[in-house]
């Protein structure tokens, strides 16, 4: 299995020098690191190459990585009906750089880069319509991303008053909670409480909620 | 509902019309709104609003444990519970390097074939409520109300079963649900052949469907179409077969393909993968009566042990009380797997940072890329045929808008 992977990588990377930056092979699957103003041409010859005939595109999402100074990762898989094999195609971006879109290529990217717009605020040049996909009409902001609130920010009702549905803040009776359980002997990188009285800090407030 | 796009100039009498199709439309399967532009009754354009249902799944995944995650993949395709927990379950297990007993992969075939069922009993025959015929829905609903229950006999809930766990599924099925399970199928057979002898032949539903909204292979592989949309259009593709997962490489069964790629040989596609799901209950109903085992892997960090153990092992109650307060840590990396569901591939791309919470779980859901294409597939058709691709594409708003 990983043999031919091997190979897949190999033949893809000698074909495209400069497209492709890098591979890694992890459980089993193959992944693509791609320049980001190459992939259209790499999405082409991947679709085209007798080789490769990965025909079908499964999926294009996002993937936000805020300590990066390039946020974002676009996800691409494909997959070839005739090799039975499939392939995963990254790209690294930030807020204000676009991604060329791949809907010349495959128009069954249109939706995915549109939600990728929408959750991450990814932009891609070439699409016939980058609007809002899944957010409401007049949305503010990129719910995908991780300094993004899960409670968000805006709340709807109906008001009986103006017989229609307002906008309001979110108010919620109580906080929301993240509980992170992660054990306090192994990987948690924050201060346990009363661990600052050890090294002379002020005590940190105690935590609402 | 009827508005004038254009305004009418006095010398122009030709005027396209836009129409609101839903959100609030029994053939809207759910809380689509579809913006056409007609032309008389031919379909220019169609612009599908979707994200009326859109939950935020993917964000609070990530905000849970990733055995708290499974229960919202139930919620996705309700229709067909099981199979979305399945494609998540796939995915940590990679991630984790587990196997699956081979009971418990016996027990998540047959419950996700039970799924199938369930799924293509619902489309097939809303499908032919969508273009006229009243009768197929009752009699199909039946029939879902018996697999619903052996849902309910399995994990206690009807719908939202949280039954599939990393790792294998939560209990052992009980010898009667499954000689009952076994018991279902020869009657639901005659069911099947019923609903062909109402449905298949019937002149109104072939006039409605045959030769409406044609795809070939091709089409439907760069629009990403796949399961019996793909099917339909001829290509012989099954991720059961052709990347085999659990133990469907044991089992004997057929992929039923179209020939044309119209709504006709979709329902067709349907019908048969019915009947070849039965087939495959069969199997694992006469194995489950057979062979006994684990129904989970007996690693304890990942599932929970026995409650009769916990009561006297120390070991066992530390490992059931780290489970389910600070869940499983799963190594770092990033997996992509996928099932066949009952609607086409359902996949989910798994990002892990080696934490006990999912980094980013990304839902690849069948019914997206095939409801992206309803404005290829409608131009240049009638808007009465609207509604008969829609019926056909097998669209479940829960997994469209995640």
């Amino acid at each position: 299995m990983d043999e031919t992977l091997n190979d897949l990588a190999a033949h893809v990377s000698g074909a495209l020098p400069g497209v492709v930056t890098g591979t890694e092979i992890a459980y089993g699957e193959l992944a693509l690191f791609i320049e980001p103003s190459q992939i259209v041409k790499a999405v082409t010859f991947l679709r085209d190459d007798p080789a490769c005939q990965f025909t079908c595109i499964v999926d294009v999402c996002g993937v936000d990585y805020p300590a990066r100074e390039k946020r974002f990762d676009v996800v691409y898989h494909l997959l070839s009906v005739k090799q039975n094999a499939r392939i995963r195609l990254k790209v690294a971006t930030d807020e204000d750089t676009p991604v060329p879109s791949i809907t010349g290529v495959f128009p069954g990217a249109n939706w995915f880069e549109r939600e990728a717009y929408d959750m991450y605020g990814i932009l891609f040049t070439g699409h016939p319509e980058l609007r809002r996909l899944l957010t409401d009409y007049g949305f503010d902001g990129h719910p995908l991303r991780k300094d993004f609130p899960t409670t968000g920010f805006v709340e709807v009702r109906y008001d009986d008053a103006q017989k229609r549905v307002v906008y309001e803040p979110v108010r919620l009776p109580q906080e929301f909670r993240n509980f992170d359980f992660l054990s306090p002997w192994e990987g948690v990188e924050y201060v346990l409480p009363g661990d600052e009285k050890a090294s002379g800090q002020p005590p940190a407030p105690p935590k609402a909620g | 509902m009827v508005d004038v796009a254009d305004e009418m100039k006095p010398a122009d009498k030709v005027r396209n019309f836009q129409i609101n199709f839903g959100p609030q439309h029994p053939a809207a399967h759910g809380v689509l709104r579809l913006v056409l532009e007609l032309d008389g009754e031919v379909v220019e354009r169609v612009d599908p609003h979707i994200g009326l249902l859109h939950r935020g799944t993917e964000k609070l995944i990530e905000a849970k444990t990733y055995l708290q995650a499974v229960p919202y993949f139930d919620r996705l395709d309700y229709c067909a519970p099981m199979n979305q927990e399945h494609a998540y379950c796939l995915a940590v297990e990679k991630l984790l390097g587990i196997e699956v007993p081979k009971r418990g992969q016996l027990i998540r075939v047959l419950y996700s074939e039970i799924g199938r069922l369930l799924s293509h009993l619902l489309n097939v025959t809303t499908f032919a409520m969508d273009v006229g015929a009243l009768t197929p829905p009752l009699w199909g609903f039946e029939e879902r109300e018996k697999l619903m229950i052996f849902y309910e006999r399995a994990s206690g809930s009807r719908m939202h079963a949280a039954f599939f766990r990393p790792g294998g599924v939560h209990q052992d099925l009980p010898r009667a649900l499954v000689e009952d399970i076994g018991a279902f199928c020869d009657p639901f057979l005659k069911l099947v052949a019923d609903l062909d002898a109402l449905v298949t032949n019937n002149r109104i539903f072939k006039q409605r469907t045959v030769d409406i909204g044609i795809v070939s292979v091709d089409e439907a592989l760069s629009w990403g179409f796949s399961g019996p949309v793909l099917r339909g259009s001829g290509a012989a593709w099954d991720l059961r077969r052709a990347q085999p997962y659990e133990c469907y490489s044991e089992l004997d069964f057929d992929i039923p393909v179209g020939k044309h790629g119209d709504c006709y040989d979709r329902y067709l596609v349907r019908m048969e993968e019915m009947r070849q799901s039965t087939a495959i209950m069969k199997q694992c109903v006469e194995r489950l009566l057979k062979e006994s085992g684990p129904v989970h892997t007996q690693d304890h960090k990942v599932a929970p042990p026995k409650r009769a153990e916990m009561k006297r092992s120390m070991e066992a109650l530390i490992h059931h009380f780290k489970l389910y307060t600070e869940g499983f840590h799963v190594p770092e990396g990033d997996v992509y797997a996928a099932v066949e569901a009952p609607k086409g591939e359902f996949g989910v791309y798994l990002v892990s940072d080696g934490t006990n919470k999912p980094y980013r779980c990304k839902i690849r859901a069948p019914g997206f890329a095939h409801l992206q294409a309803m404005d290829f597939l409608n131009r240049g058709h009638m808007l009465a045929d609207v509604s008969a691709v829609l019926g056909s594409l097998d669209i479940v708003f829960g997994e469209v808008d995640r």
